[in-house]
C-alpha cells in the first residue's frame, strides 16, 4: 500500500508539472496583456505590476476585432462542416464495406499530412487565384476542410469500426437504404465520436495560421492573422501581442472548456459498448 | 409463408470456396434447423438466404422465385441476430416499429401492430424502455417481437439462444417452438448446439465444411445417421466408435470381428465389401449394457451419475474409449473392470470414408 500511495504522489506531482508547463506560456502571455510595453520586455521579469487597459484599447482600436473573430468562427465552423459532410461516406465505406486497399487508401490520407503545407504553397496559391478564391471565407473554408479531411477520416473510421455489424444488418433487413442506416442508425450509434471529431476539427481549422497568412489580406482574414499582424518589422511590441494573441485564442478557450467533457468522453470511450 | 429453395448454391470469399454447392428445398411452415461445427457454413448458408452475403453461384428462391439480385428487405423475410442487434438508441416499441417505419406506415398503424406483438410476447410494460435497461431474456424477445412485426414470410434466426443461459435457453426452446405453431411460418434457425435442433425442427441439415452431410428428421438423423460426422456429431454423450474388421460380407448382414476377438453379425447391406476390410463400429451408448461376459471388456474410467441413469466411461484394452448408460442406482466403481454387450441390431457401419454401410429393408 506504500508504494501504491508514493507512485499515486509521483503521479499526481508529474501530472502536475505538465499541466502548468503547458498552460505556463498562456498564463504569461495573458498576463503580458496586461503590462506596459515597458514592463513587458524588463529583466528579470516583473511578477508584480500595475495592470492596465491600455493595449487591450490598441489592440481593438487598430483592427476591426469582430471582423477576425467572425471569419474564424465561419471558416472553422464551414470546414468543419464540409469535412463531415465528406468524410462520414468516405469512413462509412471505408469501416464497413473495407477492401484488401482499405488499409492502405487510410495510410496514404495521412501520409498527407506528413506533407509540409508549404510545400504546396505556390500551387494552391495560383489555384485559389485562378478561380478567384483568394481572401474569400470560401476558399479558406476549402483549404481548411482539405487539411483536417485525412485526421477526421480515420477519427470517424475508427468511431465508425466499434458499432457491432450485426446492428447495421439488422437495419438492412428492416429495409434501411444506405442513407438511411447511415442517419438513423449509424451516426445515432457513434455520435460521441462524431461529436468529439467535429470538436477537434473545429480547433484544428481556428488555429489555422499558415493558409490565412497566405491566402488572405483584408476580407476573410482570421484571427490567426489578427494576431500575427502585431508582429510587424518596426519591431516586437509584445505587450500588445500578447493581448491580441489573449483576444484571439479566448473564444476557442471558452468553446473548449465547455466542450471538453464532450471531447473527452469521445475521444476515450467507445461509441457503444 | 414461403417456400425456400437453394439450387447447387456456393459461396466463396475470394478464393476460398466456403460453402460446396448445397441443394434444399423447405416447405412452407416448416422449421428447419441448419446445424454443424463452428466453420461448417451454416451461418453463411442462412444469411445468403438473407441476402446480408452474395450467393457466388447457384440459386436461391423464395416461393419460386430467385432472390439473388433482389435486396434483404425486399426478400419478405426477418432475421433475429446472435447478438440480438437491436438499436440501442431507441426504446423497444421504436426498435421494433422500425422498419414499419422505413416502409412509411403511418404512426397509428406502427403503434397498433407494435402493440399487437408486445402482447403476444409478453412484454407491453417494457415498450419504453431502451435496450440497455434489460436482460439478456427480454432482448431477446425484443429481437423476436422486432422480426414479428414484419409479419415476414419467413423467420431466419441465427443462433439466437447462444447468449442465455440453460435455463432461459430451454423456457425459450418452447417458446419458439409454440411462436412457429402459432404463426404458421416457415423458420430456418441456424445452431451449432445439436439440442437445440433436435427439440425444435422439423427437418435438420447438418453441414460439415461447406457440406451437406444429411438433411432428415430429428428421429431419423439420430436412429440412421449417414456418415460418421452426423453419427459423432448429432445426440449426448456421442455415439462409440469401434475399428473392426470384416470377417464376412452377406446381401444383408455383416459379421464383423472386434479387436477383442469377438464377432458381430450387423445388420447392413455388405456387398461389395471384402472380408478382412477395417471399418468403423458405431453404437450409441444406451445400446451398450453392463454385461459379465460381453462381447468387449474395459476398466472404468468414470461415472456420471445423472440420476435417472448413469453414464459409465470405459477404456477398453486397446485403448479406445466406451461409454454405455445403465440404471441410475449401478453399483459398479471406478477402476473396476467389467464387460461390455452390444447390441448387433442397433450397430452402424462405416465405411473408411465415413459413409454409413445402408441397412437392409430401409430404401430400394
Amino acid at each position: 500500500m506504500r508504494t501504491n500511495w508514493k507512485s499515486r504522489l509521483a503521479l499526481t506531482v508529474t501530472g502536475w508539472a505538465a499541466a502548468l508547463l503547458i498552460f505556463f506560456p498562456i498564463l504569461w502571455m495573458f498576463l503580458t496583456g496586461f503590462k506596459t510595453e515597458i514592463t513587458a520586455v524588463a529583466t528579470p521579469p516583473a511578477l508584480l505590476f500595475r495592470p492596465t487597459l491600455e493595449n487591450y484599447s490598441a489592440v481593438l482600436q487598430r483592427a476591426d476585432y469582430v471582423q477576425f473573430a467572425l471569419n474564424s468562427v465561419v471558416v472553422s465552423l464551414g470546414s468543419t462542416l464540409l469535412a463531415l459532410t465528406l468524410a462520414v461516406p468516405a469512413a462509412y465505406a471505408m469501416a464497413f464495406f473495407p477492401t484488401r486497399k482499405t488499409k492502405d487508401i487510410l495510410l496514404w490520407m495521412l501520409s498527407t499530412r506528413m506533407l509540409p503545407a508549404v510545400g504546396v504553397l505556390v500551387p494552391i496559391y495560383l489555384l485559389w487565384r485562378s478561380f478567384g478564391l483568394l481572401d474569400t471565407r470560401i476558399g479558406l473554408v476549402l483549404i481548411d476542410a482539405v487539411s483536417v479531411l485525412p485526421i477526421v477520416v480515420w477519427m470517424l473510421f475508427s468511431f465508425f469500426r466499434e458499432v457491432p455489424h450485426q446492428i447495421l444488418e439488422a437495419s438492412r433487413m428492416d429495409g434501411a437504404s444506405e442513407r438511411e442506416e447511415l442517419l438513423h442508425v449509424l451516426l445515432p450509434l457513434s455520435a460521441p465520436g462524431v461529436a468529439a471529431t467535429a470538436l477537434l476539427s473545429i480547433i484544428l481549422s481556428w488555429n489555422e495560421a499558415f493558409w490565412s497568412l497566405n491566402l488572405t489580406t483584408v476580407k476573410a482574414a482570421t484571427l490567426t492573422a489578427f494576431t500575427a499582424s502585431f508582429a510587424n518589422p518596426e519591431g516586437l511590441f509584445w505587450a500588445k501581442l500578447s493581448a491580441a494573441s489573449t483576444l484571439a485564442i479566448a473564444p476557442i478557450l471558452v468553446f473548449g472548456w465547455v466542450s471538453q467533457k464532450q471531447l473527452v468522453r469521445g475521444l476515450s470511450f467507445g461509441a457503444v459498448k | 409463408m414461403a417456400t425456400v429453395e437453394l439450387k447447387h448454391v456456393r459461396k466463396r470469399f475470394g478464393q476460398q470456396e466456403v460453402v460446396h454447392g448445397v441443394d434444399l428445398a423447405i416447405a412452407d411452415r416448416e422449421f428447419v434447423a441448419f446445424v454443424g461445427p463452428s466453420g461448417s457454413g451454416k451461418s453463411t448458408l442462412l444469411r445468403m438466404i438473407a441476402g446480408l452475403e452474395e450467393v457466388s453461384e447457384g440459386e436461391v428462391l423464395i416461393d419460386g422465385q430467385p432472390v439473388q439480385n433482389i435486396p434483404p428487405a425486399k426478400r419478405g423475410l426477418a432475421m433475429v441476430f446472435q447478438s440480438y442487434a437491436l438499436y440501442p438508441h431507441m426504446t423497444v416499441a421504436e426498435n421494433m416499429g422500425f422498419s414499419l417505419r422505413l416502409a412509411g406506415a403511418p404512426r397509428r398503424e406502427r403503434d397498433q401492430k407494435v402493440l399487437a406483438v408486445a402482447r403476444i410476447l409478453d412484454m407491453e410494460p417494457l415498450l419504453h424502455r431502451k435496450p440497455r435497461a434489460l436482460s439478456g431474456g427480454q432482448l431477446q424477445r425484443v429481437a423476436i417481437g422486432r422480426a414479428m412485426v414484419r409479419q415476414p414470410k419467413a423467420f431466419l434466426l441465427d443462433e439466437p439462444l447462444s447468449n442465455l443461459d440453460a435455463a432461459l435457453q430451454a423456457q425459450m426452446r418452447l417458446e419458439l417452438v409454440r411462436l412457429h405453431r402459432e404463426l404458421k411460418t416457415t423458420m430456418i434457425y441456424v445452431t451449432h448446439d445439436q439440442v437445440e435442433a433436435m427439440t425444435m425442427a422439423d427437418r435438420i441439415l447438418v453441414l460439415n465444411e461447406g457440406r451437406v452431410e444429411q438433411v432428415a428428421s430429428p428421429l431419423e438423423l439420430y436412429q440412421n445417421p449417414a456418415s460418421l460426422f452426423v453419427a459423432g456429431f448429432i445426440g449426448a454423450p456421442k455415439m462409440n466408435f469401434l475399428e473392426v474388421q470384416v470377417a464376412q460380407a452377406a446381401e444383408d448382414r455383416c459379421t464383423v470381428t472386434l479387436f477383442q476377438g469377438s464377432a458381430l453379425d450387423v445388420p447392413a447391406l455388405g456387398a461389395g465389401i471384402a472380408p478382412g476390410a477395417r471399418l468403423t463400429l458405431g453404437i450409441r451408448p444406451e445400446h451398450v449394457a453392463l454385461e459379465p461376459g460381453g462381447q468387449v471388456e474395459g476398466e472404468i474410467q468414470a461415472l456420471e451419475h445423472l440420476g435417472p441413469r448413469t453414464y459409465v466411461h470405459a477404456r477398453l484394452a486397446d485403448g479406445s474409449k466406451l461409454v454405455a448408460q445403465t440404471a441410475g442406482d449401478t453399483a459398479v466403481r471406478e477402476g473396476e473392470r467389467v464387460g461390455f454387450g452390444l447390441t448387433a441390431e442397433s450397430c452402424h457401419l462405416f465405411d473408411a470414408a465415413g459413409k454409413r454401410l445402408e441397412r437392409p429393408g430401409r430404401r430400394p
